[in-house]
């Protein structure tokens, strides 16, 4: 943050910094002229003629009338082709003023305009920075993260570790302890071993039996002695309960078998009868094609020849039973699949009448709704990927692009001042045609006034004489001396104007703000037709309007400052103005 | 259903003769044979000590008394009373005693099994077998009496001997594949030996009578197997119960597992159904409930239970064994077909309250009873599908395809039945107390229900 707003600080101050210096350098220069003009000795009684040829020569140059023709040949210098001369120069001066005025309203608008991007510039930057810190922050926590797996795994592989080495040490133990219980087990053994040794030793207190009278066996019978043939006997003896066992198991398979076989056959003969039916009904349709007539014929032999493999008990007729049963099987299922999906079908048909149709077109909306759920879903992913583009852009890149805009803008701005200058040169073309009519007018005016004198003389003169009539040439000279005060009148305020502007050059915002009103305003000022108190309204408004735009940017305080004391100055300046005109 | 007087007994010695017809009980160091019919004295013998076991020769003939103590048997002849015969294992002691399936024959097991004596009563002759192991069942006589496998330990190796009970020959003797032999059990038709090894490995063995391994059956690795084996009645099951709380059930074709029944705590299955034991305490005074039924035992004892049948599901109640001490209770530890192989019932001991009767013609749960105390005995009727149960209190259980009812036995004193046994008529049914005994006659017509 603190770099950022520092940098832009740094912008600021270097923008404000350029900015000034051409306008600078203007007053700079213009200053001088200024003081030229104030105090000037450039004519004194021994260089007059020099004087006047020069100021000829400059005015000539700058496309004006010269001040007096060096055909008329007196030397007396036209007064009235010098203060039209002055005119015009006060005239091209202001317009000239006026321009630059414009010129510079425009400039500080731009640069207001230039504030306001950057200072967006450095809103986005900004953000730039918050993702750029945000992104880190996401970095590293997601290094983090992996350092945590990455210790999990390792506890996890510690563990396994721990495990494996726990599960041998509890085989070792186990090898071990068996080891054990087989030596203890040993030992014991020995020991009983000693045990029965002794007990069988001992003499006093044997084991012994006591019986009354030996019984007779259970059986009645004699107990053998144990020879190889009793042996052999006991042989026999067990493999026979072993084969009877055996014997009777297999006689209990037997039965179970007969039993299975019997449900077999029953299922053969129901299946059989099933199949047959159902190849009557194929047989019958004439759309069935040939395969499947092949089929049952082959079905028929199946049929023939499972008949008498059913009491077969040899292994090639147990594994064609077994395949014909499995065959029929699979046809029973197929056919029984076929009718439930027959069956199926029906009720599908049953139920399309119903509701079939709502639920077509229910569908269809489904999917049109889902389609379009899709499209803004796109819609939305390429917005944000694209104003994720937007918001981190690398900073060549926006500079690149920042520069190019400023080019753009500025390129518009030139058009629009060029094209108010242009409206404004027509302004000037209008009020200068004005000027010369009012300046045609005047000279017809003059003309009559000297007419009117040359009258006035002839009456005077002729009032001298006997024959006088004083009636009819009063009225006539009021009314020129009435004209006439008018015109010294404006004569006098145009230069009082000029001055008080150009002390006013010295701020820049000055000019701007004498640049704004009409054109017409002035020149009817100038011709004092309207009162000089209008004239500071339209300032003002022009003011507010600029305050508000200007309070974007970060210096307003002082820039205000210099509008209400050049406001104040004109506004002082005026009144002086009137009190001299008056 | 009627019920005898109550008769003294003692160490729960009471027996039935294997033809019906005697009843014989050990009091203290006498015993007494009485006519199951009349319940009359039929002869008295006094032994030289308390006797410790006592059983029945096959033939219904002899009787036979050991005191382990005193390392003596006693053999008493019901026809000579005179007749006596007296065994001494001497100082290398005795710890088990029991007759050979022909009833001329006593086979003692010697102290930290040295060797199995075999005395005959017909030559007074005694052979030695040795190297007998010490597990949870070493010997078994096949069910026709021709054959004894018997487990031993050799060199740290399982071994079964198969002899020939007529002259104690040795008929095979081969070597098991097991880590350390728990027990061995015959197929009720006598060709297969089942043989299975401790719990710490599911193992079972199936052998020919001729020593062929038949298969191996192993359902898990690692954890706790097998608690308890049972043959079907009909050799044509296998099951299985072991510490995972489920039964497994092998066929015997192919000797593969056909099914398993899972003990849930949840019953889930709804067509099984599951009876609970309600009791019902006879109304007393709140004010002096406890002193009166602690002073006054018979009311205490003549509470009133019944079954009401739950709908499912159910949730049962379940004990967590102690995983830090030996021989968990969990686990199915007894598995007992009926007569007819129809039915199984199994009890799962960390559910001691309950237990399971299942079909095995639907290889389904059938019903399930939950009793208010833990089940201590179980037993088939030896001829119908009826399951007898005690847990220890003054009633008997019964269940049958067509329902399960709670019968308060009518004795005065409190009568709390420990165990039972079935007379092989299936007719009447012995129920031993901790110092008494009762006959319980079934009437005929609730049988036909």
């Amino acid at each position: 943050m603190r770099e950022s707003s520092s940098e832009v600080k740094d912008i600021r101050s270097s923008s404000v910094e350029c900015r000034p210096s051409p306008m600078r350098q203007f007053s700079q220069s213009s200053l001088p002229l200024n003081r030229n003009y104030m105090l000037s000795d450039f004519c004194k009684e021994h260089n007059v003629q020099e004087c006047r040829s020069h100021i000829n020569q400059e005015v000539s140059s700058l496309g004006l009338q010269p001040v007096w023709t060096e055909a008329s040949g007196s030397s007396e210098m036209n007064i009235i082709a010098v203060l039209n001369c002055m005119y015009d120069l006060i005239q091209l001066h202001h317009r000239g003023l006026r321009t630059l005025e414009n010129m510079e309203v425009e400039q500080l608008k731009t640069s207001s305009n230039v504030d306001f991007l950057q200072l967006n510039a450095t809103h986005l930057k900004e953000q730039l920075e918050l993702s750029k810190r945000e992104n880190t922050g996401l970095l590293e926590r997601e290094r983090q993260l992996q350092l945590k797996v990455k210790t999990l795994q390792n506890s996890l592989k510690n563990e396994k570790e721990e495990v494996q080495k726990l599960q041998n040490i509890i085989s070792s133990r186990a090898s071990q302890y068996n080891h054990e219980m087989k030596r203890k087990e040993r030992e014991f053994n020995k020991l009983k071993e000693r045990l029965n040794q002794l007990l069988v030793d001992k003499k006093e207190k044997k084991q012994a039996i006591d019986v009354l009278n030996s019984i007779g066996r259970a059986d009645g019978k004699r107990s053998l002695w144990k020879t190889v043939k009793t042996e052999a006997k006991h042989e026999g003896e067990m493999y026979k309960t072993l084969l009877s066992d055996y014997d009777t198991r297999q006689r209990e398979l037997l039965l179970e078998n007969a039993e299975l076989k019997k449900v077999l056959q029953q299922m053969k003969k129901d299946m059989v009868s099933i199949l047959s039916s159902r190849k009557n009904a194929l047989k019958e349709d004439k759309h069935q094609d040939a395969g499947i007539q092949a089929d049952a014929e082959e079905e028929e032999e199946v049929f023939d020849s499972s008949k008498e493999s059913v009491e077969l008990y040899c292994d090639q007729a147990r594994e064609k039973l077994t395949n014909n049963i499995r065959l029929q099987w699979r046809r029973l299922k197929s056919h029984v699949e076929r009718l439930d999906s027959q069956a199926s079908l029906a009720q599908r048909g049953e139920n399309k009448n119903s509701d079939a149709v709502a639920r077509e077109t229910h569908e269809d909306e489904m999917d049109g709704l889902k389609l379009e759920i899709q499209q803004c879903k796109d819609f939305i992913q390429t917005q944000q990927h694209l104003l994720q583009q937007l918001s981190s852009p690398c900073d060549e890149e926006t500079a690149s692009l920042l520069s190019d805009c400023f080019m753009l803008q500025e390129k518009e701005r030139f058009r629009e001042e060029w094209k108010s200058l242009e409206e404004q040169r027509k302004i000037f073309e209008r009020e200068r045609r004005n000027f010369t009519e009012a300046a045609i007018r005047l000279s017809h005016e003059r003309k009559a006034f000297e007419d009117d004198r040359a009258l006035f003389l002839k009456h005077q003169f002729l009032s001298l004489s006997p024959f006088a009539d004083t009636n009819k040439p009063q009225m006539t000279k009021s009314k020129s001396a009435f004209l006439i005060s008018k015109t010294e009148a404006s004569a006098e305020t145009a230069p009082e104007n000029l001055i008080k502007c150009r002390s006013g050059t010295t701020s820049p915002i000055l000019r701007c703000v004498q640049l704004t009103p009409p054109p017409t305003d002035d020149l009817h000022r100038t011709f004092c037709l309207m009162p000089d108190k209008r004239s500071t309204k339209p300032k003002r408004k022009i003011d507010h309007g600029e305050e508000s735009r200007i309070s974007l940017n970060g210096n307003i305080p002082v820039q205000r400052k210099q509008w209400n004391d050049s406001e104040d100055q004109n506004s002082h300046s005026h009144p002086k103005e009137k009190t001299s005109s008056i | 259903m009627n019920f005898s007087e109550v008769f003294k007994q003692s160490n729960q010695l009471c027996k039935v003769s294997p033809d019906g017809k005697y009843l014989a009980t050990c009091v203290q160091y006498r015993l007494v044979v009485r006519d199951v019919g009349t319940l009359q004295i039929l002869q008295l013998y006094t032994c030289l000590d308390q006797i410790s076991h006592m059983d029945w020769s096959s033939d219904s003939l002899f009787i036979l008394c050991a005191m382990y103590k005193r390392g003596l048997v006693q053999v008493w002849s019901l026809e000579q009373p005179d007749w006596h015969c007296k065994i001494d294992e001497g100082s290398i002691g005795l710890v088990s005693s029991r007759w050979s399936p022909d009833g001329r024959h006593i086979l003692n097991t010697t102290e930290f099994h040295l060797r199995v004596t075999v005395w005959s009563l017909c030559t007074k002759a005694v052979s030695y077998i040795k190297y007998p192991k010490a597990c949870q069942k070493g010997i078994d006589f096949s069910r026709d009496g021709c054959y004894m496998a018997l487990a031993e330990r050799r060199d740290c190796k399982d071994f079964v001997s198969v002899f020939v009970c007529d002259d104690w020959h040795l008929l095979r003797h081969f070597e098991t594949e097991t880590q350390d032999l728990a027990g061995l059990e015959w197929s009720p038709n006598g060709c297969v030996l089942a043989v299975w090894d401790s719990c710490l490995e599911y193992k079972v063995l199936l052998y020919s009578l001729d020593g062929r391994l038949l298969s191996t059956y192993s359902a898990y690795e690692w954890s706790l197997g097998v608690k308890s084996v049972t043959w079907s009645p009909s050799s044509q099951f296998l099951a299985i119960g072991s510490y995972d709380e489920k039964v497994r059930i092998l066929n015997h074709i192919t000797w593969k597992k056909i099914t398993q029944f899972e003990h849930p705590a949840t019953i889930s299955n709804t067509k099984a159904v599951v009876y609970k034991e309600v009791v019902k305490r006879p109304a007393v005074g709140s004010d002096d409930l406890s002193l009166h039924n602690i002073t006054i035992g018979t009311t205490l004892f003549n509470t009133q239970s019944k079954y009401e049948i739950c709908p499912t599901p159910v949730q049962l109640p379940v004990v967590k064994p102690d995983p830090d001490r030996a021989n968990p209770k969990i686990g199915v530890s007894t598995v007992a077909f009926s007569s007819d192989s129809r039915y199984l019932a199994t009890k799962n001991d960390n559910m001691a309250n309950v237990v399971w009767v299942w079909d095995m013609q639907k290889m389904s749960l059938e019903a399930v009873l939950e009793q208010t105390s833990a089940v201590r005995c179980l037993q088939w009727d030896p001829r119908r599908p009826r399951l007898a149960v005690c847990t220890g209190n003054t009633k008997l259980y019964l269940w049958s395809p067509a329902g399960c009812v709670s019968v308060q036995v009518p004795t005065e004193g409190g009568f709390q039945v420990q165990s039972l046994n079935w007379h092989c008529s299936g007719d009447s049914l012995i129920l031993l107390g901790k110092e008494q005994l009762c006959l319980c006659y079934m009437d005929h017509d609730q049988e036909d229900k």
